[in-house]
């Protein structure tokens, strides 16, 4: 397995005014894969970065990165971190080149011109490298954050929600640049809305609500729990009890009498074909058979209802 | 030290300056020829001489530490303020720099700008006054401390500023007035002994004197006071800054 290059331990942000928005978070990142930080508006996903990066005071609890601890040998840590926010802080101004150039010295890396022509033209914005920021449209804005963080070299890279507001072609062209950074070994991770982006992109999934990291897992193991779906079996006559016809078919009975058939999609047999024959040759009639998905935006929402409760006040994700 | 650092904000800042050259230039050499104007010829004419030497060149000093007070403060003050605003400090507090680093890049680029107006003024006033500057080294160097320290106590305003009006208010409520009163137009020893007094309480005296000692070879408190009284700000300017970035305050939530 690969190594830890990020350690997060106990982490706690209370803010001013007494507000607890990360309860002692603990969470250990890969080197070179891909975390999808999952979570509902206000879950605590920008100020778990931003207590990583520097932006956020935390209240207690340590993070190292690749052994350096954030609060002691900040520079160490810093300089590996590349953090593209999320929302678009950029100066109207500026030329595109000169903000990312700027960032390139910022961090204390010597000028390196092919480098940033590379930056710009991975993130199809070579072309504009000599407009002002004003001038770009929401998703450019958005890679020049992009581009900036990049200009330094990261070996780690946080991405707060960087498709919010981009098309779905930008997206996947997102995705791709990703991946590409991926390869190249870079450690990333993203906060989204989106199950889907974290379908698409993520090694492992971390949902977090209130402050609190709920679950985190391979997300080929939530794929399989995933790649469940339910067929729902309507008969005319409501059942109390699975009909001895049908034993053995792995068969539960729901409260309104009707009968719920989990099946692996993935798997070679589903079981369906042999379940129907079984019922036909029973004899019950079929009144409706309806099929369902678990989904991980299921579990997702499943996971996040039950810990907020009745007094839910965030919106779920979408 | 990460000096590329601050060389990246240095060269970002400044150029933000050439941006804005026009402005940046003409309305501080417009209002100080308008001084000109005003005190040294209207007034001048009547009042003629200070201490010995023309109304017009005794006023040349408090004129230029008028500009470059105000410039210097302003310029890092809003230097600072500004990533603030448009949310593009998270790139700083992110960055593997000190508050050394930081404050180095904002300072020296903001009292870079007021130094070169500071002597575009002076270049200005050659054309209203006969002007002869008596310790041109010394000079130099009070013009350079005054532009470094103001220039880091607007960057402190600027941090400490959570909206428009109070990134003015400090320059216009509290430094205008000392300035004026800090004897740009006048001497200290035409003052009622009694105001001579409270006037000794007001750091910018100390400022303007020594500036025009190095002009004029005339001062209204001791050379070495006026040194010492710099430097003494400039280190509590340190100090606070250094304070501000290990505590986080007004910058980190
Ligand atoms: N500076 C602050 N002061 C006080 N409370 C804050 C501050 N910043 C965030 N919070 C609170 O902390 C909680 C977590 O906010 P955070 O921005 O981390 O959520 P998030 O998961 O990123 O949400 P979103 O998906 O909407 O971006 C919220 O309840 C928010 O109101
Ligand atoms: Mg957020």
């Amino acid at each position: 397995m690969a190594r830890t290059i990020l350690e997060i331990r106990d982490l706690e942000k209370v803010y001013d005014g007494g507000f607890t928005a990360l309860h002692a978070v603990s969470l250990d990142i890969r080197e070179g894969e891909i975390f999808a930080l999952l979570g509902p508006n206000g879950a605590g996903k920008t100020t778990l970065i931003g207590t990583i990066c520097g932006l956020v005071q935390p209240s207690g609890g340590r993070v190292t990165v690749a052994g350096h601890d954030t609060a002691t040998e900040y520079r160490a840590a810093r300089s590996l971190i590349g953090l593209v926010p999320q929302e678009v802080n950029l100066e109207p101004f500026e030329k595109v080149i000169n903000t990312v150039r700027f960032s390139r010295g910022l961090f204390g890396k010597p000028r390196n011109e092919a480098l940033i022509e590379h930056v710009l033209r991975q993130l199809s914005l070579w072309d504009k490298r000599d407009s002002q920021i004003r001038a770009l449209s929401g998703g450019m804005k958005r890679r020049v954050l992009i581009a900036k963080a990049l200009a330094h070299e990261p070996r780690i890279l946080f991405l707060d929600e960087p498709t919010a507001g981009v098309d779905v072609e930008l997206r996947r062209d997102m995705w791709e640049v990703v991946r590409g950074l991926k390869e190249d070994g870079v450690t990333i991770i993203l906060t989204t809305h989106y199950i889907e982006e974290a379908e698409a992109m993520a090694d492992r999934v971390g949902v977090i609500t209130r402050g609190r990291l709920l679950l985190v897992e391979d997300k080929d193991a939530l794929m399989s729990r995933l790649g469940r779906k339910e067929l729902v079996i309507e008969l005319r006559e409501p059942l109390k009890a699975v009909p001895d016809e049908l034993a053995g078919h792995g068969l539960e009975v729901l409260g309104d009498g009707r009968l719920l058939f989990t099946y692996d999609t993935q798997a070679e047999r589903t079981g369906i074909t042999r379940l129907l024959a079984a019922v036909q040759a029973s004899g019950l009639h079929l009144r409706d058979v309806e099929t369902r998905t678990s989904s991980l935006e299921e579990i997702f929402v499943g996971l996040v209802t039950e810990e907020n409760g009745a007094d839910q006040s965030g919106e779920a994700a979408p | 030290m990460n000096l590329r650092a601050i060389a990246a904000i240095f060269r970002f800042e400044m150029s933000r300056t050439f941006r804005t050259l026009g402005q940046s230039v003409v309305s501080p050499v417009l209002t100080t020829s308008l001084y000109f104007v005003v005190f040294g010829a209207a007034i001048g004419s009547r009042i003629q001489e200070v201490e010995g030497v023309s109304y017009g060149a005794f006023i040349v000093p408090g004129l230029i530490m008028l500009t470059v007070l105000q410039q210097a403060i302003s310029n890092a003050s809003f230097g600072i303020y500004f990533p603030k605003f448009v949310g593009t400090i998270y790139e700083l507090l992110s960055a593997p720099v000190s508050f050394l680093e930081v404050t180095a890049g904002y300072v020296l680029a903001a009292a870079t700008k007021a130094l070169m107006i500071g002597l575009i003024i002076l270049a200005t006033s050659f054309f209203f006054v006969d002007l002869n500057i008596a310790h041109p080294v010394w000079m130099v160097a009070f013009l350079v401390l005054t532009c470094l320290s103001f220039a880091l106590f607007g960057f402190i305003i600027g941090i400490w500023a959570q909206n428009f009006e109070q990134l003015q208010m400090v320059p216009l409520l509290a430094v205008t007035p000392l300035v004026f009163l800090g004897g740009a137009f006048y001497s200290i020893s035409m003052l009622p002994p009694a105001w001579q007094t409270v006037s000794l309480f007001n750091p910018v005296v100390y400022l303007i004197s020594g500036f025009r000692w190095s002009f004029l070879g005339l001062a209204d408190v001791p050379v070495g006071w006026s040194l010492l009284a710099i430097t003494a700000f400039l280190i509590a300017c340190l100090a606070t800054v250094a304070w501000i970035f290990r505590s986080g305050w007004r910058l980190r939530p």
